[in-house]
């Protein structure tokens, strides 16, 4: 499957993009989605180490699995507030 | 209430907003851009959020809050986009019977936010560089 991920601030700076299309295979997890990404853009990877992923708007596990519909995203240590 | 906005946050209209009868105790805590953070001049920051899960976030603080205090009255606002050194990036009024579960629930307020919602902010020295700040914990897991 073909899954989007969207990137903020600092790591939408070091990948020079919004947002990534990345391929993996059907039952991929999380785990296997950062491992991707770090492949795809190993300036990425520093960061992504320290970071969350968020499916559908909450924080994910590595062992959960992605499906095709979820929203993706990487995000980084928060400095709100 | 919670919620972001792009303009100038009115705190006083936000303090007023939690007050009632019942609560004897109001505590306010506002948020704003430092002209320094160690060494670093700042001459503005950039705040950014992934607005559906902040706001989803947010929410879950004030549902939080409702469980601890349920006496209380909240109201959270933070604001994004571009803030000179002084403005007011974020305030969380709390009204409650008495003052020690005002400052409590306040202080929690403020806390989880800095811990939990999706927003980022980016320091902008004078030299025109720019920083994202990106130095707190792996967001979302336990502390």
């Amino acid at each position: 499957m073909v899954t989007t991920v969207h990137l903020f601030a600092g790591a939408r700076e070091l990948a020079g993009t919004e947002s990534v299309a990345v391929e993996l295979p059907a039952g991929a997890t999380v785990a296997a989605l950062r491992v991707e990404l770090a492949r795809r853009i190993p300036v990425l990877a520093g960061l992504l180490a320290r970071s969350a992923i968020a499916i559908n708007h909450d924080f994910a596990e590595d062992a959960r699995i992605l499906l095709p519909a979820d929203e993706l995203a990487v995000i980084p240590p928060v400095s709100g507030g | 209430m919670v919620r972001l906005t792009r303009e100038p946050i009115d705190y006083p209209a936000l303090t007023e907003s939690v007050r009632a009868p019942h609560c004897g105790a109001v505590a306010l805590f506002l948020g704003t851009v430092r002209d320094l953070t160690g060494e670093h001049v700042t001459v503005f920051l950039d705040y950014e959020a992934y607005g559906p899960m902040a706001e989803k976030k947010l929410a879950e603080i004030e549902v939080q809050m409702r469980g601890r205090w349920p006496a209380a009255q909240l109201a959270m606002v933070h604001r994004l986009g571009r803030l000179a050194v002084g403005e007011i990036s974020v305030a969380v009024a709390v009204s409650a019977p008495h003052r020690a579960e005002a400052f409590d629930a306040c202080r929690y307020a403020v806390d989880t936010l800095k811990q939990l919602v999706p927003i980022w902010k980016k320091e902008n020295a004078p030299d025109g560089t720019g920083q994202w700040v990106h130095q707190s914990v792996k967001p979302g897991s336990p502390s």
